[in-house]
């Protein structure tokens, strides 16, 4: 599948009004290109200045959890001693693609990004952590930055292992620290104790390439796009139902239907990713991209992944694909998440097979229950929150199914999952 | 009066089930045997049993945490 840029994105108008694109040039931009557009490094001088700034913006995490990004500045500027930031590009979820592109696109806005918090915070060592080997041009950004003498702080590059929780933020300092990517359990926080004890600000690297702008423009700027309590634009990937797959900057708040078909050839939207949610058509048409109008389903925007399931599939048994996968990516060091996932998996299996026994589903629903709130991360919330979308969108086709039948006309899946499920404990670093 | 809440690590609790033996009140186990346990504080009535369901546990893996 290829990944390109939405060059002729709907609603052009609207983005435009909004000042859309933000974070995507149509090319990718050297430092020359990058300084020439948007002016050097803007560094305030001393720890702390830019915390205020990006606090009025409103600006939250990218990486999936919306979390004030402010708040997680203010905590490390706060500490003392040795600190660490970190530039999160893991991009652990299988269906999304903006991080890749954009480190690919504008490596210097991410890269100003994690300098600017760096000094915001009084950092002492710089990360940036990449789902792949650094790209030729993640490198060359690097060397360009080095020849300028643009960087405050040098910059270690660390490659994630290919799990699906290998971004989580614990999971993260793990392995930055020379272990698996395992998650941990909560307190401490990796802002209070993360990498060999420092206190550590991870950041996704989409959210610190628009941490870059914010410092160059101003929350105000920042604020013209988006919505009041969700300001701004985001990266998403779109799936269409042909299966196309792009990346769209689109501003918070846009009607969903303006990024995803609603029309025969759709059945449902995935929203969210993995951990996301299912949501119904006709009546998703309604929302908007932002967490505020989607919790109405129970769904969060998350990094960004819309997919338009094609009307041609059998929902059940796509969720039961992914949920799967969701369990074999269990780190099973929670006893809850290692029982109960691949029981939900194996009920989702049955559901989506034909003339399954009766109480499966109470059984699902049962142990979806059960691991709910019980993990050391939020995996097993994730899964759970996927899986009962999933038999509340596809109620129907359960029945069909539990009659032997299956609306599908095509078995070809659909959504992305990585080539080579991993199946060994070894496979965390 | 602060009130403590039990919390279990997950990862280190390893569903030996020590703690639903001394604490029925407060600690069940789920079909696996990990600890189910109130998420409310524990009352005072019962604050001995619960400090003597976290000495108990072999994986330290039960806490009373201040809330």
């Amino acid at each position: 599948m290829t990944t390109t840029l939405n060059e002729s994105a709907p609603l052009g108008a609207a983005r435009q009004a909004a000042g859309l694109p933000r974070l995507l040039p149509a090319a990718p931009e050297d430092l020359r290109g990058h300084f020439a557009r948007y002016g050097q490094t803007p560094y305030r001088g001393q720890a702390g200045l830019l915390i205020s700034d990006i606090e009025a913006s409103g600006l939250t995490g990218r990486g999936g959890a919306a979390f004030p990004v402010y708040r997680k500045l203010a905590i490390v500027a706060r500490a003392r001693g040795r600190k660490v930031v970190v530039a999160n590009g893991a991009e652990s979820e299988p269906a999304s693609r903006k991080d890749e592109l954009l480190l690919r696109v504008a490596p210097h806005l991410v890269l100003d990004g994690l300098q600017l918090v760096a000094e915001a915070v009084g950092a002492t060592e710089a990360h940036l952590y990449l789902h792949t080997a650094a790209s030729p041009e993640i490198m060359r950004a690097l060397a360009e930055r080095s020849a300028r003498g643009v960087d405050m702080l040098n910059v270690t590059i660390t490659q994630a292992p290919p799990r699906f929780l290998a971004g989580q933020e614990s999971a993260l300092v793990n392995r930055l620290g020379g272990g698996p990517a395992l998650p941990t359990f909560t307190p401490p926080r990796v802002t209070e104790r993360g990498l060999g004890g420092a206190p550590t600000l991870v950041q996704n690297v989409e959210t610190l390439a628009h941490v870059a702008l914010i410092a160059r423009y101003g929350a105000r700027w920042f604020r013209a796009a988006g919505t009041s309590a969700e300001p701004g634009s985001m990266l998403t990937t779109v799936y269409q139902p042909q299966g196309q797959c792009q990346v769209v900057e689109a501003e918070i708040g846009a009607p969903l239907r303006t990024l995803l078909p609603s029309g025969t050839e759709t059945q449902a939207w995935l929203i969210g990713g993995y951990h996301g949610s299912w949501l119904p058509l006709p009546h998703a048409t309604a929302l908007t991209l932002d967490n505020a109008s989607v919790k109405k389903y129970g769904a969060a925007v998350g990094a960004g992944v819309l997919v338009a399931l094609p009307s041609d599939r059998c929902g059940l048994t796509e969720a039961a694909r992914v949920t799967g996968y969701l369990a074999a990516e269990s780190a099973g060091q929670c006893g809850p998440c290692l029982n109960g996932l691949p029981r939900i998996a194996a009920g989702l299996a049955e559901l989506a097979g034909r003339g399954h026994r009766k109480q499966i589903r109470a059984d699902v629903e049962r142990w979806a229950g059960l691991v709910t709130g019980r993990g050391a991360c939020n995996h097993p919330d994730g899964t759970v929150r996927f899986v009962r979308s999933a038999l509340t969108v596809f109620a129907p086709e359960i029945n069909l199914h539990a009659r032997g039948q299956c609306s599908a006309t095509s078995r070809r899946p659909f959504l992305p999952l990585p080539d080579g499920i991993p199946t060994s404990e070894d496979d965390w670093t | 009066m602060m009130s403590d809440t039990l919390r279990v690590n997950p990862i280190n609790c390893t569903g030996h089930g020590v703690c639903a033996e001394l604490l029925p009140e407060l600690i069940t186990v789920d079909e696996w045997g990990y600890p189910i346990v109130d998420p409310r504080p524990v009352p005072p009535a019962l604050d001995r049993e619960a400090r003597r369901a976290v000495a108990a546990c072999p994986a330290l893996a039960l806490k009373l945490a201040r809330t």
